[in-house]
């Protein structure tokens, strides 16, 4: 019997104004790599393909050679230095290593970890199977702003306390944690700190010393570079943080990770890390100005959407709102010509709405009407303003189509309603 | 995931979206879902009362591309039906018309309670009391 593969179309094609569908807006999801990323990264397939490891040829010499290149310049961009980064396969690893080689370092210190309800399931998946193994973890709840109360923290914080992890921003709502105050609270008190900066990476300043950072997770393919890399920042001084490896082997990166490196992955991290050294800066205003007026150009428009999460304290090239009496996945289908992510549980696997939004307090109703837009480097202002008038257009054909609009236009308190699924 | 050409089709042009005079003696309302599970039909029939015969149907959905779709087929499939063979309608049959995958089943089912809701009211108003319908399939989610 053959197989049959079946092959998405994802030719682009060219709109009278000049716009290639479909557009790409879910760079919270991941980055295509930059062009200059992958041009550094290529000859380390071919002529420059030799094991890190070799120590006895210029084959060797040549990868190791472009592997300290890029650790440099993943330290430079975080405030770190080199022998401080080890490299992983990416984000989900790299938040394993943390949490579970920091709880297996210290567990004669204590046994407690203090974590957040919103942080993504590479962390909470690790909580929870220490927890299995006999640690304790707090999960703090978020304020509605989506950002962690620092008194609950606080109260939260005991002496058997041996790690806390908060995220840097986050996924869904792209919202920055006072990373730099969490960091000052676990210092005074000894506690290691880690946080999972794959979205911030790049995108916001990220200064391990001025925010009191003492290990942090990176990846690779949410900076325009590739995916199956990443990185752990781990503190060599002030304090000295120690990790147990969780992936036994040869004993690269210092012991911490075993493992072949990754060469031609590693050294696209590193470009992708000197470009964000220089252009951050640039690029976040670029970022920050297309998301306000994507905001801008929805909201001036249609009524009842709200923003999911502060925009005070948030990346600049995210957005993420429910649009009342329509339901996300529909949404998705009316816009299909535009990659985003929403909150609905019909785009989920687990038939549950986004447990993020729901951390916020926001009422399923409308998690399951939130889009994520995540806009990156590639985007352009007419796409921001196709994007706009599409979901505007989209939006108002599914509210005349909702029965959840028409009742509230009559005046019905929905929330009053005895419906039949409940 | 990938929806069939039956499902985008009724998305892109669904069949007798509108709302009737749910005062009317003539139009039974059947309003089903919640909104915390993702999904609401009201779907709306106005019967001959002679022949019983139901003239006209209307819908509006919140929900997925596949409750939409659901919807809007229960709506053709009921006119022209009389109430009682419309209430033979099965979700089964939805399935099968819209080639909906597993996970989406639960989007028929909703849409043959909306239909059998819509009788029950009509029938209420006729002067004739049933329990609430419910679907055997029924689910909340």
């Amino acid at each position: 019997m053959s197989t049959e593969v079946k092959s998405f179309p994802l030719e682009q094609h060219a709109t009278p104004d000049g716009i290639k569908l479909p557009i790409y807006m879910d760079n919270h999801a991941t980055t295509p790599v930059d062009p200059r990323v992958l041009e550094e990264m290529l000859p380390y397939f071919t002529e420059k393909f030799g094991n890190a490891a070799s120590r006895n040829h210029a084959f060797g010499w040549a990868g190791e050679e472009g592997v300290e290149i890029a650790r440099e310049r993943i330290a430079k961009l975080i405030g770190a230095t080199s022998k401080e980064i080890i490299f992983t396969s990416g984000a989900t690893e790299s938040d394993n290593l943390a949490i579970k080689g920091v709880a297996e370092m210290y567990k004669q210190k204590g046994n407690h970890i203090i974590t957040a309800v919103t942080e993504h399931k590479a962390v909470l998946d690790t909580c929870k199977r220490l927890e299995k193994y006999g640690y304790r973890v707090t999960y703090l709840p978020v304020q509605k702003n989506g950002l962690v109360d620092l008194d609950e923290l606080k109260r939260a914080m005991d002496d058997k306390t041996i790690l806390v992890s908060i995220m840097f921003a986050s996924n869904e709502i792209g919202v920055i944690q006072p990373v730099e105050e969490i960091g000052k609270m676990c210092r005074e008190r000894g506690v290691i700190f880690h946080t999972d900066a794959v979205q911030a990476i790049g995108k916001v300043p990220v200064d391990v010393n001025k925010q009191n950072i003492d290990v942090m997770s990176i990846t690779a393919h949410k900076l325009y570079g590739p995916k199956g890399v990443g990185a752990l920042y781990v503190r060599r001084k002030n304090p000295r943080v120690q990790i147990s490896p969780i992936i036994d082997g040869g004993g690269h990166e210092r012991g911490m990770r075993s493992g072949t490196l990754n060469v031609p992955g590693i050294v696209g991290l590193g470009k992708a890390c000197a470009i964000a050294s220089e252009e951050m800066t640039r690029e976040a205003a670029y970022l920050g100005g297309l998301r306000d007026r994507l905001k801008d150009r929805i909201m001036s428009r249609l009524d009842e959407v709200y923003i999911n999460g502060t925009m005070e304290h948030r990346l600049p090239g995210n957005l993420n709102i429910s649009f009342a009496y329509v339901e996300g996945e529909s949404l998705l289908m009316g816009i299909n010509d535009i990659a985003v992510s929403s909150g609905s549980a019909c785009t989920s696997a687990t038939l549950e709405p986004s447990y993020v939004l729901k951390a916020l307090g926001t009422g399923d109703d409308l998690a399951h009407s939130s889009i994520r837009f995540g806009i990156g480097r590639f985007n352009t202002q007419a796409e921001v303003d196709y994007v706009s008038d599409r979901v505007v257009e989209t939006v108002t054909r599914l509210r005349e189509l909702s029965p959840l609009y028409e009742m509230a236009k009559e005046g019905v308190d929905l929330k009053s309603v005895k419906w039949a699924a409940e | 995931m990938a929806y069939s050409d039956k499902v985008l089709d009724h998305y892109s042009n669904p069949r007798n979206v509108g709302s009737m005079d749910k005062t009317s003696n003539e139009v039974g309302t059947g309003l089903v879902g919640a909104p915390e599970c993702g999904d609401v039909m009201k779907l709306q029939i106005k019967v001959n009362p002679q022949t019983n015969v139901i003239e006209d149907a209307k819908f509006k959905t919140f929900g997925c591309g596949s409750a939409i779709a659901s919807s809007s087929l229960a709506t053709e499939w009921v006119k022209g039906k009389t109430v009682e063979e419309a209430l033979q309608i099965k979700n089964t049959e939805i399935v099968k018309e819209l080639s909906l995958p597993p996970v989406k089943i639960h989007c028929s089912v909703l849409a043959e309670d909306a239909i059998r809701a819509a009788i029950h009211d009509w029938k209420k108003k006729q002067g004739v009391d049933e329990p609430a319908p419910v679907s055997a399939g029924a689910q909340s989610h």
